[in-house]
């Protein structure tokens, strides 16, 4: 491909060579991914083989390099769109291509039957749907729809969004993939028909606050679809709000030593670090302890820009491995998280590194319904049947 | 009307106004205006033989009023004025259409540039016709100089204006003089010991007899203009005897110029989280370092460090921050103290991470070649994280050389924290009507030919305040704004602008709204007459009081309302 339109249109004539952003790269120190010597190859020649360079696909979209280029350049976005150009020319890795196309076909990247979406609601009370009309619009998100281990959160949150009094509605199982990771596999066309389809939808409720399960749907409908008056919301920035004006208590103690793990898409991405940890200040007899790289120090599980799908190139350990043995490291016996993404890709590093006996991984949803005692929370820690879609590598 | 005799000249400014305005057509445009009796083009106005054309003209062909279509006003409208009084004519009987900055610097379309350029000259002899004599007023200038700021820059300045043989008061907001510099232990390239420069400096303008030192103080108020500032200065009371009435602790100077000395602030690193300053002990600034080194003790406890970082442009060249500059003094002040620590700590290793380096100056980069002699090494990976391993901590970052991520455990990271714009700028450009460039620091008249003087006349800049710098370019800057200041001074009498607002009293209903209006206090109600009249040396011809007066008896002197009206009339026919 020609360099050119690319030094342009992200503007890399900016960079000063400085390395702060492959210097940053969690991935950088495991695999061949150097995204400023990229910059640079691309500033000297004016052709490149964007398929010589498979450890793009190795890229979190953790956005540290972004946070720290001191020069404004985007390394990341130039990653998402040098991907674009991989999936311009239709070579791509298979499971990429399994992901887009579930999407495409299903609305949800891991390919399962669009009419299983709801599935998620298991024997709770069916949410009132959305389309009918609501105040709060609860978008469940493709992986807590479908992945059992992950459904406990949506189950959760549906009835402290009952029990706080609003009145919320989700979109059933017309409710679509947001597209955030399509968007960071590079299928900009895919992407963009996700935002026409799932905005018109969105828009139709008439509700005048949107809720999301994941960071990554909250990073797509907040800064990348032009929602207008709706308010697009984290569930941890509701129940922190909802705490706040007191519509939410919490009355039984949880006697947990809990460290926070601040997932990419809320932290880096948004700068939301306070509400998460304002819902856990609140819980009675919980005490939190951070890491020693927080908030904006963050180390990225791995998860995301794609990468539940994409295996990418790192041999090594994986960046889970190294963050758990630093929750570990803290002394707390749960390690919570506010990402769906983060909770599988953590949960198997505890696991793989045996400090099960040591340390939990929760959804701050999760301590949330301890804290007010409710049903779904007998769910927590029963094993599992795994998802009946195509085998996900992690 | 008919009786004018303009002549308009059309400025090519090299290229800057040709390349996008058709000169030539303009030039001939204008002679079709009513009033020009000529009209011409030249490449450069400003330059002598330009200037020298202008002055032949009006004496040649009788010209009473000049237009001159070129830059902005506040760059050459001096010289101008005083082109046309060398040949005779009242230095008001210039007028400017600015189609540089205002034409063709912002646009791109050379037709439709030429097009408006039409219209602001035709728009400048409009008004040129109308303009009238006006006479400059002499203003005795007041022999003495306010520097505000105690730091090196305000005692250099200080220093300079009382050995010229005229008053200086020194406001120091802290208790004691020397400011930053205070926590400095050596120079570079020289290595002298800062305190030893400083003590010298101190003690010399402590014992001039022309100068005042008011410590503990600040600046509440300017007013007036150059030669006749009124500068309030309030002390705090710490040096105020027993019983002595508390409203004695303020005090009005009244001085000729103003410099300001109020230095900058050092960068917080809390600001990059991902540094790890506050948090770990071993993460420390230049800045903390420098002290430690003046105060002889390392904050080891014994056990020196055997792996030392210095990390370059920290809060510098940064958007993130909000500081897109170089602080100018980092690189400098790591070769330093990276060649002190080789002295103090023959066997431990000494990094500097940097992404660019940046010794210039005399004896700079000689002191960087030395240093790296010395066994300083220096690796071009600047630091993107620092985190904790066991008692020690980790640099994490690229060596760009060799495309190769870094992580390197260290016992000490030392931070070359930039320079900022001092907190309490803003407040002092308000009060000063200083402008501000983009980076926070104050703006100076001219990057290049006025480097000291500022948009007020009599306010000068000295130092930090005006941008990064080093002692010895902070002391060549304060002896500039220094020399500066005394202008007026040794002159004894400066020339005020004739453009000020003047009372028609058969007008005048006495009703005050001027006086309400007035940010300078020049207008006052006459208590015998029964009408207001405008003090001329307050008067800053701003035309709020003109523009405030219900029965139109306030005029503002070469604005008139005659002379906008037909100058709007003419941009919009």
């Amino acid at each position: 491909m020609r360099t050119q339109p690319l030094v342009e249109q992200m503007e890399l004539m900016g960079c000063i060579q400085c390395g702060r952003c492959t210097g940053g790269c969690p991935l950088a120190r495991k695999t061949a991914l150097n995204i400023r010597s990229l910059i640079y190859d691309m500033l000297v020649a004016p052709e490149m083989d964007v398929h010589a360079h498979q450890e793009l696909w190795d890229c979190t979209c953790c956005f540290t390099c972004v946070e720290r280029c001191p020069k404004d350049v985007r390394p990341a976005e130039l990653i998402i769109a040098l991907r674009g150009e991989m999936v311009e020319s239709g070579r791509i890795p298979e499971t990429v291509g399994a992901a887009l196309m579930g999407v495409f076909r299903q609305g949800n990247p891991s390919g399962i039957a669009r009419e299983d979406r709801s599935a998620w609601v298991g024997d709770g009370p069916q949410p009132k749907a959305a389309q009918e009309g609501c105040e709060l619009l609860y978008f469940v998100g493709c992986s807590p729809s479908y992945d059992p281990r992950l459904q406990t959160v949506p189950r959760t949150l549906a009835r402290v969004f009952s029990q706080a009094g609003t009145d919320f509605g989700t979109l059933g199982t017309e409710e679509n993939c947001c597209g955030s990771e399509v968007q960071r596999m590079g299928e900009a066309g895919l992407f963009e028909m996700l935002v026409e389809e799932n905005g018109e939808l969105i828009r139709r409720t008439g509700a005048s606050r949107l809720v999301t399960t994941s960071p990554h749907c909250y990073t797509a409908l907040k800064n990348e679809y032009a929602l207008g008056k709706v308010e697009v919301l984290h569930y941890t920035q509701l129940l922190a709000d909802l705490l706040a004006h007191g519509q939410l208590a919490f009355d039984r103690e949880v006697p947990r030593i809990v460290t926070y793990h601040d997932p990419c898409f809320l932290g880096k991405h948004n700068q939301i670090y306070e509400e998460p940890r304002a819902v856990l200040n609140a819980i009675p007899g919980l005490q939190l302890v951070e890491m020693d790289r927080n908030r904006e120090r963050s180390l990225c599980c791995e998860g995301g820009g794609g990468r539940m799908w994409a295996e990418g190139t790192n041999p090594e350990e994986r960046l889970s491995a190294q963050r758990v043995e630093e929750a570990a490291a803290t002394g707390a016996d749960v390690l919570a998280v506010a990402c769906p993404f983060c909770l599988l890709t953590l949960e198997d590093a505890v696991k793989v590194a045996g400090l099960e006996d040591q340390l939990r991984v929760m959804d701050v949803a999760e301590l949330v319904a301890d804290a007010l005692d409710l049903p779904v929370t007998n769910q927590i820690g029963a094993p599992l049947a795994r998802s009946t879609g195509p085998e996900r590598e992690c | 009307m008919s009786l004018s005799r303009v002549g308009v000249y059309v400025c090519h400014c090299g290229t800057n106004i040709a390349a996008n305005v058709d000169v030539a057509r303009l030039a001939e445009f204008a002679r079709s205006l009513p009033g020009a009796v000529l009209a011409r083009d030249y490449p450069y106005m400003c330059s002598d033989r330009g200037q020298a054309l202008i002055r032949e003209d009006v004496s040649e062909q009788a010209l009473d009023r000049v237009v001159v279509a070129a830059c902005s006003p506040r760059m050459h409208e001096p010289t101008f004025r005083d082109a046309v009084r060398q040949a005779g004519l009242n230095p008001y009987m210039v007028e400017m259409a600015n189609i540089r900055e205002q034409c063709a610097w912002v646009h791109d379309d050379r037709a439709r540039a030429t097009e408006k350029a039409t219209r602001l000259v035709a728009s400048a002899v409009a008004r040129a016709v109308l303009l009238e004599p006006l006479e400059e007023r002499q203003v005795d200038v007041e022999p003495g100089v306010v520097v505000i700021g105690g730091g090196i820059a305000g005692l250099a300045a200080t220093l300079t204006v009382a050995e010229a043989g005229y008053s200086a008061y020194l406001v120091e907001r802290s208790g004691s003089l020397g400011g930053r510099v205070r926590e400095l232990d050596r120079t570079y390239p020289t290595l002298d010991k800062v305190q030893v420069v400083l003590r010298e400096l101190v003690s010399r303008v402590a014992a001039h007899p022309n100068v005042t030192i008011l410590l503990r103080s600040s600046v509440t108020s300017v007013d007036g203009c150059v030669g006749d500032f009124t500068v309030e200065v309030k002390t705090r009371g710490a040096n105020l005897g027993e019983g002595v009435d508390a409203s004695r602790d303020s005090q009005t100077l009244v001085v000729g110029s103003v410099i300001v000395a109020t230095g900058f602030d050092p960068f917080d690193p809390r600001r990059k989280p991902e540094l790890g300053y506050g948090q770990y002990p071993s993460v420390i600034t230049t800045l903390e370092l420098e002290q430690r080194l003046a105060a002889g003790d390392l904050g080891d406890n014994g056990a020196a460090p055997r792996r030392v970082a210095f990390l370059q442009c920290v809060g510098s060249r940064d958007v993130q921050v909000g500081n897109p500059y170089c602080s100018r003094v980092c690189c400098m002040v790591v070769a330093k103290q990276a060649r002190q620590l080789r002295g103090l700590m023959p066997d431990a290793e000494i990094t500097v991470y940097y992404s660019d380096v940046r010794t210039f100056g005399k004896g700079a980069e000689e002191f960087y070649d030395e240093t790296r002699a010395q066994g300083v090494l220096y690796r071009r990976a600047s630091v993107s994280e620092i985190v904790r391993s066991q008692n020690r901590v980790r640099l994490v970052g690229e060596d760009t050389l060799l495309s190769r991520a870094i992580g390197v455990e260290v016992d000490l990271v030392v931070l070359a924290t930039g320079m900022e714009a001092g907190a309490d700028s803003a407040s002092l450009s308000a009060m000063l009507r200083l402008q501000r460039s983009p980076d926070g620091f104050f703006l100076e008249a001219h990057p290049k030919l006025r480097p000291v003087d500022t948009a007020t006349a009599g306010v000068y800049l000295a130092g930090c305040c005006q941008g990064p710098k080093g002692i010895a370019d902070t002391i060549a800057h304060a002896k500039a704004a220094a020399s500066s200041a005394l202008i007026p001074l040794l002159r004894g009498s400066v020339q005020a602008d004739a453009a000020t607002a003047i009372v028609n009293p058969a007008l005048c209903a006495n009703c005050g709204l001027c006086v309400e209006e007035c940010p300078y206090g020049a207008p006052a109600l006459d208590p015998f007459r029964g009408v207001a009249t405008v003090n001329a040396l307050l008067c800053q011809g701003c035309g709020a009081c003109a523009v405030v007066c219900p029965a139109k008896a306030i005029s503002l002197q070469h604005a008139t309302a005659c002379q906008v009206l037909a100058q709007v009339d003419a941009l919009m026919a």
